[in-house]
């Protein structure tokens, strides 16, 4: 049994069909085309699909599509354009934070929600704020750089 | 993984929300952390989602010697309130801090922890610790009960099919008490191996332990090695009972050292 909803995604109202079940992860991706976000694990563990729930980063797939109304939700195509990356996505390029690129979108969003509440974070701040997101190919140090340029840059 | 089929009811007040669990195999969610997960290895097939987030029950307000936490308060609110920065109270920012992640915190709330009653969480040791009570709603009932009277076993609670926890009162400890929160994390899933809370005061000094037990349980008075080596600690895959007890001695130290100079700043 499936319910007409609206989402506000990147600043739209967007309606869609969901089941009381739908995961906010598979409205995003299958129910509006938007596929910056990305299933990792698909267990709660690695962030790839983190979004900004009200500015703050959750996982979409620990988050019923019905839960996100009346929220505003930012997925990483919200955040920067191709012709104009966000200064995080800058940041990221210049410092060699991202490989294969596919856990990018989760720590991009998380590093959103970082620096809105501490614009200057130390390294061990900025670790403690990565504990839920995974990255099988930098080894974190080219992210932890690039967070430190993005907080300095913004 | 998805979820077995549910239907979802988003309630308006707490009325509402106790008639809508009027329905059998009604299941309430608030930030889903705990939730979402075992409906979606279907371990939880609710008939119905109720979910509580828009209600009354979020925040912290401090109410002459107790301090009321609202259940829906998520754990990056708890870690951000002023109210828990005095040394007494230091051990729940302490927990909330190094509770799953970011984003963890950002949709989980205490209130969901506490009635899910992983035998690993780690702020009902805290709230054990603290001796807090919990208030719950029933359509047509009130009852408070201690968190230690609460917690019956591995995911087992007090809590009625069709209750809601509507409070939790937090006695603010006296002048000169202290508090920490200390765990040994399992490195995958984050959760306690072992965790000690320890409240030290005037009235004078309890430890709480999590993660070693059927439940968090408050450590019987004196000294803690042999409180411990009088407890029932138990066993698995990831650490052998032998190792816990001595992990529990450890954290639980650590957490005394830390109330105990805490409480010394306080008095």
């Amino acid at each position: 049994m499936s319910d007409s909803v609206s989402l506000a995604v990147n600043g739209e109202e967007r309606s869609l069909e969901v089941e009381g079940r739908t995961l906010l992860v598979h409205a995003l991706r299958d129910g509006l085309g938007l596929t910056g976000t990305h299933i990792g694990c698909d267990t709660s563990q690695c962030g790839a699909c983190t979004v900004l729930l009200d500015g703050r980063a959750v996982k979409s797939c620990t988050m019923l599509a019905r839960q996100a109304e009346g929220h505003e939700i930012t997925t990483i195509e919200g955040l920067g354009q191709d012709a104009e990356l966000h200064p995080i996505q800058r940041a990221f390029v210049e410092h060699h934070g991202l490989q294969c690129g596919f856990c990018t979108p989760g720590f991009i969003l998380t590093t959103a929600d970082l620096l809105s509440r501490n614009g200057a974070p130390s390294d061990a701040e900025i670790r403690h704020a990565l504990r839920g997101n995974l990255c099988r190919c930098t080894g974190y140090q080219g992210i932890v750089e690039s967070i430190r340029a993005a907080g300095a840059a913004s | 993984m998805i979820p077995a089929a549910t239907r979802y009811a988003r309630a308006s007040d707490l009325d509402h929300a106790l008639e809508l669990l009027g329905e059998p195999e009604a299941k309430v969610i608030a930030g889903g952390q705990s939730l979402i997960p075992v409906m979606k290895l279907r371990v939880a097939r609710p008939s119905l989602v109720v979910d509580i987030s828009q209600l009354d029950l979020r925040g912290v307000r401090e109410e002459g010697d107790v301090l009321r936490l609202g259940p829906l308060t998520t754990w990056a609110e708890v870690a951000a309130a002023e109210a828990f920065e005095r040394p007494a109270l230091a051990a729940i920012q302490e927990c909330a801090l190094g509770i799953g992640d970011l984003q963890v915190r950002n949709r989980g709330t205490v209130g969901g922890s506490l009635v899910h009653a992983d035998p690993a969480s780690d702020m009902p040791a805290v709230l054990l610790a603290l001796r807090a009570q919990l208030r719950l709603r029933a359509r047509d009932a009130e009852r408070d009960v201690a968190v230690a009277d609460f917690l019956r076993g591995p995911f087992l609670t007090d809590l009625g099919e069709q209750e809601l926890v509507a409070d939790i009162a937090i006695p603010i400890p006296p002048e000169g008490s202290g508090s920490a929160y200390v765990s040994v994390e399992h490195p995958a899933s984050g959760f306690a191996l072992a965790g000690a809370a320890a409240l030290v005061g005037p009235d004078g000094e309890t430890v709480a332990l999590t993660g070693v037990g059927a439940t968090p349980f408050v450590l019987p008075a004196g000294a803690v090695r042999d409180a411990i080596s009088r407890s029932e600690i138990f066993g698995d895959r990831f650490a052998s009972e032998e190792y816990r007890r001595e992990l529990a001695a450890v954290v639980a130290a650590r957490a005394l050292d830390a109330a105990r100079q805490r409480a010394k700043e306080n008095s």
